[in-house]
């Protein structure tokens, strides 16, 4: 046998005993980058084999959080794709202005980077009053650091760009103050967005959500779990309530296209058909 | 002409390229040098602006008769295509023959990164991988030159004489793993040998 087949099996062993022991289920992850954040994590904590990880992992609770560290957090930028945010503007935030309420849920929030992008978005379409934007992340350590809202100096100068590139009215700097830890989003940009936890691999619906936001989260799923998470998000939308997905991403192949129409194809925002 | 016969026959499964600065121009020439019937996949990375959101494939595809594309996460990868990894997503190869996408940290102070994609492929085509690196102002796809020699693969390098950037192809020599040094126009002709010796 090969010594990659052997490392497949010694992949599949850890990441069912990470299911049994701690009831995370990373099985239907898209094998190649998971493949790629194990070594890495096995190369760091000096094992030479990867199963060596699995008794560790059994018989350490505290092993499964750097794993878990390893595993999903993905730092990203604030306006990240600014066409993206131009579209909403465009093409969202008219039809919402039409709801008295609007929920907005951030799928796989990470370190919140775009959760504020979003609040910032909302407050100067003047929709931010009347928002809940519900922000989730199945991994506590990044919703932690989401829900501080504290943002490194040295990115915001690339943010500043993609801020205005997406349309921005002001000035980035309105929106944060200077702390000792770094710029801190305000309080006021914060009181409406709820941090919690949800899994989109083992959790279900979540309210009647206006707009929904997943953005390179379904490229880390493989096929099957694409679908569930799209089928989940589907039964999570009023009618008429949109779906943006990350650029790379697409509703294409999946059983859901008949049920949501394509508003705009560069940004991938769908829109859900009413009956 | 020394090379042993077990390596000349060897067949191929897929074709990575990482390239950086200097890398568009290089890759003009090289794609004009592959033959129209090309029987495998042709991979490339090649460092870019994040914000090009138009992707590498539109610049090359009225220059050469292949079929020439972004690659998409979940696609099916076929022989006698080029695929470009799209602007700041690392690419990577999956067992099933599928390409997948990931948003991971940068690496090199890239995405797309030279060393994911050829790792990764490394892992997927072991021994029927040919992988080369081309100019370049960084050392982006050393380490994958590494992963690709210890699995089997072959290795090029271009000629850092011949590339506009020495600092990328050399760091791959200094791996030690690299098995041809070839300008853009022997590692053509080296493409076309292995090809033509598939056929018969």
């Amino acid at each position: 046998m090969h010594k990659d087949e052997i490392e497949g099996i010694e992949i599949n062993l850890l990441l069912e005993a990470i299911q049994q022991r701690y009831g995370y289920d990373f099985r239907n992850y898209a094998r190649a980058s998971m493949e790629r954040r194990i070594r890495q994590l096995c190369r760091s904590i000096g094992c030479h084999r990867l199963s060596e990880m699995i008794p560790q992992l059994l018989h350490d609770d505290s092993f499964l959080e750097g794993m878990i560290r390893e595993f999903s957090i993905t730092v990203t930028d604030m306006f990240r794709d600014p066409f993206v945010y131009r579209c909403i503007r465009q093409q969202v935030v008219p039809m919402l202005k039409t709801y008295p309420y609007i929920k907005v849920w951030l799928a796989g929030c990470a370190t919140g980077e775009e959760v504020y992008s979003m609040a910032i978005l909302l407050q100067e379409e003047g929709l931010y009053e009347r928002s809940i934007i519900y922000a989730t992340d199945f991994n506590d350590i990044a919703l932690e650091q989401a829900k501080e809202g504290v943002c490194q100096p040295g990115r915001l100068s690339d943010f500043s760009d993609n801020y205005r590139q997406a349309g921005g009215s002001g000035s980035l700097s309105d929106y944060y103050q200077i702390s000792e830890e770094g710029c801190v989003f305000k309080a006021d940009l914060k009181k409406n967005i709820t941090f919690a936890n949800h899994n989109l691999v083992t959790d279900s619906v979540f309210g009647e959500m206006q707009l929904i936001v997943c953005r390179n989260v379904l490229i880390y799923f493989d096929k099957t779990l694409q679908e569930r998470v799209l089928k989940l998000f589907r039964d999570s939308l009023a009618f008429g309530g949109f779906l943006c997905l990350g650029s790379r991403e697409s509703l294409r192949f999946s059983t859901m296209e008949n049920d949501m129409r394509v508003l705009d194809e560069q940004a991938k925002v769908y829109q859900k058909k009413v009956p | 002409m020394s090379r042993p016969r077990f390596i000349r026959r060897r067949c191929l499964k897929a074709i990575v390229v990482g390239a950086s600065a200097g890398g568009v121009q290089a890759l003009d020439t090289l794609l004009s040098l592959l033959p129209a019937d090309l029987q495998v996949p042709l991979v490339i990375v090649q460092h870019i602006h994040p914000a090009e959101d138009d992707g590498l494939a539109g610049v090359f595809a009225h220059r050469c008769p292949l079929v020439i594309k972004d690659a998409e996460d979940k696609e099916e990868i076929r022989a006698g295509t080029v695929y470009f990894a799209p602007p700041d997503y690392h690419l990577l190869i999956e067992r099933a023959g599928t390409f997948a996408l990931s948003v991971d940290e940068k690496v090199n102070y890239a995405r797309p990164s030279v060393d994911v994609l050829f790792e990764s492929a490394a892992h997927v085509w072991h021994s029927q991988l040919l992988a080369i690196v081309l100019t370049g102002a960084n050392n982006d796809g050393a380490q994958g030159i590494r992963v690709v020699k210890a699995c089997g693969g072959t290795t090029i390098a271009q000629d850092p004489a011949t590339a506009p950037y020495a600092a990328m192809p050399q760091a791959a020599i200094d791996t030690g793993a690299l098995d041809r040094v070839l300008s853009l126009e022997g590692i053509g002709e080296f493409i076309r040998t292995r090809l033509r010796s598939m056929k018969s």
